[in-house]
């Protein structure tokens, strides 16, 4: 593509022993330079990672010492969800009955459905969320969890250690889900 | 009749100025682009949706990684000094001072931070560190390193407090991360995240939609 300098061949004859000077042309082809510029600007956006990370707040309530201190909660409105092994979500309303049988499970891709029934369910005012993560889950599950509920607009929540008997029907429950394949 | 010559034109283009404009670009994502430094410790943070971005100064990040082990950074050179020294004096540690400030991070028991700290800087790797002690509830460590953290930024702006873990970590870990800060009164907390956007169609995303701000 370079541009060769064609106008010193058809030009006018200068008189006899006249040397021609030949006129190199200063222009040259920067569509390689154009090429590898852009390569380095498509390498560059690709390793880039633009997003910076975020920070999710998270506000400890102090341990109340006495019973009379702790907060209340209506029980129609209160819903547990235990985080289990395996990405497991088992979740209860109200109180645990004693034969376990509100005792449900879930996953989490179908725990949004639940919280969002329960909240429409609901008066605003009576609706808490406890999160008791067992032994058994991680980090990345309590962060879900813990984000679903600003997904759903939950505003009282609150991380609470697991009871015996639920962890050990939560260990329960996860064998039985292994099983089956735990979506 | 003869047909009007039509002049040959060149397919040449001439490439200067596009390679000016390309050349243009990449000095500017070159220069804007802020290169991730190695991290001695690999981690990597769930997703959520939270938007505030994590601060980049005056912190005390608390770093789980995914087999459990626990680590402390602190970016202020000046309150490292104040920990080390109230370390040393409380605790008899000998440890250097220069060292202690110029450390990135800390991953060690109390007792061996003295060999942890004699150690090169490239060897430090989170996988070979045996990280602060936090597992046994009796004697957690990081309640220790939370005190006297905590003490160095007394009478002063509270530092952020991070808490920066790796998806794949048990949650016992996290429970006595967070029982190191309940001890010591540190209620506030921010956990690292990378950012995602709120699903179609849940509450928040029509909370979004309808433009009203969300308290954090």
């Amino acid at each position: 593509m370079a541009e060769m300098d064609t106008s010193s061949g058809g030009g006018h004859k200068k008189g006899p022993g006249v040397k021609k000077g030949k006129k190199l042309s200063t222009r040259v082809d920067l569509t390689p330079m154009v090429d590898l510029g852009f390569l380095l600007i498509t390498f560059f956006i690709f390793t880039t990672t633009m997003s910076q990370p975020t920070a999710m707040k998270l506000f400890l309530p102090k341990d109340a010492d006495k019973p009379e201190d702790q907060n209340k909660a209506k029980e129609s409105g209160v819903i547990t969800l235990l985080l289990g092994d395996f990405n497991n979500v088992f979740y209860y309303e109200g109180q645990l009955l004693p034969d376990a049988s509100n005792f449900k499970s879930s996953t989490f891709k179908e725990i949004r459905t639940v919280l969002m029934d329960k909240k429409q369910r609901t008066p605003e005012k009576d609706l808490v969320v406890i999160v008791k993560p067992s032994s058994e889950c991680t980090y990345r599950n309590v962060i879900d969890i813990l984000d679903e509920m600003s997904i759903n607009v939950l505003k009282r929540y609150a991380l609470v250690d697991i009871s015996e008997i639920e962890e050990q029907l939560v260990k329960i429950s996860d064998k039985n889900g292994a099983a089956t394949g735990a979506q | 009749m003869g047909r009007a010559k039509l002049p040959r034109k060149s397919t040449t283009i001439d490439m200067t100025a596009m390679c000016d404009v390309a050349f243009l670009l990449l000095s500017f994502f070159i220069l804007t682009t802020k290169f991730k430094p190695s991290e001695a410790i690999a981690v990597t943070t769930p997703n959520s949706v939270a938007a505030k971005v994590a601060p980049q100064k005056d912190y005390v990040m608390v770093i789980l990684d995914k087999d459990g082990k626990v680590f402390i950074e602190m970016d202020d050179k000046a309150k490292k000094e104040v920990v080390a020294n109230t370390l040393n004096t409380t605790r008899n540690l000998n440890l250097d001072l220069k060292a202690f400030q110029n450390a990135l991070f800390f991953g060690a028991p109390l007792g061996s931070m003295a060999s942890f700290l004699a150690m090169p800087e490239d060897q430090r790797k989170g996988d070979r560190l045996p990280g602060i002690p936090v597992k046994d509830t009796a004697n957690n460590e990081l309640t220790i390193w939370m005190r006297v953290i905590k003490d160095a930024y007394l009478g002063q702006k509270e530092p952020a407090f991070l808490l920066k873990g790796d998806n794949l970590a048990k949650f016992p870990a996290f429970k006595s991360i967070i029982d190191a800060f309940k001890k010591n009164d540190i209620l506030k907390f921010q956990m690292i995240t990378t950012p995602e956007a709120a699903p179609v169609g849940t509450d928040l995303w029509k909370m979004n939609q309808a433009g009203e701000k969300r308290e954090e």
